[in-house]
């Protein structure tokens, strides 16, 4: 039997007062792409940090590939887990072009004292082709639209090479052509590179159809996992966003329409 | 020609160079050398981390620290490098945590490290005018021990820069991209908290107290406004914080004038210059233009 990429046992974690991870316990096995959605303030981003290290684990126990999460001295698995984060603000006079942003991936993988040799621009290269990002390539980080910064941070972590994928609100803040654009970029890298992923949003109109799993979350728990099918219906969404089933309900049959 | 110096005479200006004969003047040209290309460093790490309060407060704790030393009769250097690497080591956990935005508990610390200035100041019994010597400096009066100290720091300074280059691009960049990319971001932004501490220490004689932080921050800011390359970055700063150092000590010669000052002033008029005909000042006009259109 296959053994799962990412083991999380019941998993707490709290900052000062407020609980963001509440025993939480989930298992992904290799190849999986997961779909976590769930409202604003669920612990769905704490999810992601205590898969890379870099949430503080106050109970429980988590175990990504092979090694035990504990403490946040958890470089050398860092090197092995692509993490997107949601857009940020960058300097519009930051002194970086997108390749040197891309490259930032294969620091860790160079270790101290090492510097990117012609290897590691060639890797760059391919993972700004694979984004649609090469005529951009030379152009200064904070000259690019939300959409092309997140396609440079997915470039990033394609640079990395890592066998985990963690995406954290990808497409927030982003149009809906831009949103689409970056899910489907996103399904493509995960099918071509076999990566794992765990995917993480609040909006469920940015929720990848072709999830294999889809996790809900509120209140820093997980409640309710399972095939998108059976998770994404009008009881669970109620259940999850507080709202009645018919205002469900009437914003689907009114996004349906809008579709049609 | 003058003990072997020549006089420069041309276009009706005759300028006397013997003064280049004397050692203060060798000393001061080596010492705004050596600081200048330090301050411009630490500068940099300043303008991109967006925390330009650290300069402030790690100037006013070094300037309280060599008061204490002042008053407490030890070496005034000593004090300051101790009272500037607690004040790092105080900032670090602070600006790594976000617990408080980095500009306000970085204003408080300045605030405090006055306050203890002054206090102290006020404690001295005897001469302020030595006390007052690390609030300006006085770079015509340092000794090769405060040159040895700036070469020194200046020397580790560029050497990490080089060693570690994409540990520190990619901390300046974004500290947490560094740390998910498993670079040991928090460790390099100690480091350069530290190294801010040791910069201004050894800087406190020549430059003051008061007036290092522009020094550090001008040169850097003016760079800033020119490339769109971190490499050129750092060298651009350095050359404008040694051209700030040398060209303040030649204006304070010329026209006899305090030399903390004119090279601060000088390193000002650089970053208005670079700021006025910066390109990417052009850009951002021409994207407001595109909006309002």
């Amino acid at each position: 039997m296959t053994e799962a990429i990412i083991n999380i046992k019941n998993a707490t974690v709290s900052y000062r007062e407020d609980v963001a991870l509440d025993g939480v316990s989930l298992q992904v096995m290799p190849g999986e792409f997961v779909g976590v959605i769930g409202p604003n303030g669920a612990g769905k981003t704490t999810l992601l940090t205590i898969v890379n290290g870099m949430g503080k684990l106050r109970r429980g126990k988590v175990n990504v590939l092979g090694e035990n999460v504990v403490g946040e001295k958890h470089h050398d698995l860092r090197k092995k887990v692509g993490y997107v984060a949601q857009i940020e603000r960058i300097d519009p006079r930051m002194p970086m072009s997108v390749r040197e942003v891309v490259m930032l991936g294969r620091y860790g993988l160079l270790g101290l004292f090492h510097r990117p040799v012609k290897q590691d621009w060639q890797v760059v290269d391919e993972a700004i082709e694979m984004v649609g990002m090469t005529h951009l390539a030379a152009r200064p980080i904070g000259h690019l639209s939300g959409g092309e910064q997140q396609r440079t941070a997915i470039a990033r972590c394609l640079a990395q090479e890592p066998q985990i994928f963690l995406l954290d609100e990808p497409t927030a803040a982003l149009d809906w052509k831009a949103q689409t654009d970056i899910l489907e970029l996103v399904k493509h890298i995960h099918d071509v590179r076999n990566l794992t992923t765990l995917f993480v949003t609040h909006d469920l109109d940015a929720l990848p159809h072709t999830c294999d799993r889809v996790v809900l979350m509120k209140d820093g728990r997980i409640i309710g996992e399972g095939p998108p099918d059976a998770m994404i219906t009008t009881a669970t969404l109620s259940r999850l966003y507080d709202l009645p089933a018919a205002v469900i309900e009437e914003r689907h049959t009114h996004v349906h329409r809008r579709g049609a | 020609m003058k003990n072997g110096i020549p006089t420069f005479t041309g276009g009706g200006l005759s300028v006397d160079l013997s003064i280049f004969g004397y050692q203060f003047m060798q000393n001061a040209i080596l010492a705004t050398f050596l600081g200048g290309i330090a301050c411009a460093v630490i500068g940099v790490f300043v303008v991109l981390l967006h925390m330009p309060f650290i300069g402030v407060a790690m100037s006013h704790a070094a300037f309280a620290g060599g008061l204490a030393g002042i008053w407490l009769g030890f070496d005034p250097v000593l004090g300051a490098l101790l009272l500037s690497l607690v004040t790092a080591a105080v900032i670090g956990p602070l600006a790594d945590k976000g617990e408080l935005s980095p500009d306000t508990s970085l204003g408080v610390i300045f605030s405090l490290m006055l306050g203890v200035a002054f206090l102290i100041i006020g404690l001295i019994p005897s001469t302020r005018s030595e006390a007052l010597g690390l609030l300006w400096g006085s770079v015509l009066t340092v000794t090769r021990t405060d040159i040895l100290l700036l070469a020194i720091v200046a020397f580790i300074i560029v050497g990490l820069v080089m060693v570690f280059y994409k540990e520190v691009q990619a901390t300046v960049f974004n500290r947490q991209i560094a740390l998910a990319v498993g670079l040991p971001a928090t460790a390099i932004l100690y480091i350069i908290l530290f190294m801010t501490g040791a910069t201004v220490t050894v800087s406190l004689n020549s430059i003051g107290g008061l007036l290092i932080f522009s020094l550090i921050l001008n040169p850097a800011a003016a760079a800033y406004q020119l490339t769109y390359n971190m490499k050129k970055m750092f060298l651009l700063a350095a050359a404008f914080g040694v051209a700030a150092g040398w060209g303040g000590l030649a204006l304070s010669y010329l026209f006899d004038i305090p030399s903390g000052a004119t090279i601060v002033i000088t390193s000002s008029l650089i970053f208005m210059v670079c700021a006025i005909f910066s390109p990417k000042r052009k850009v951002q006009l021409r994207k407001k233009a595109k909006v309002n259109k």
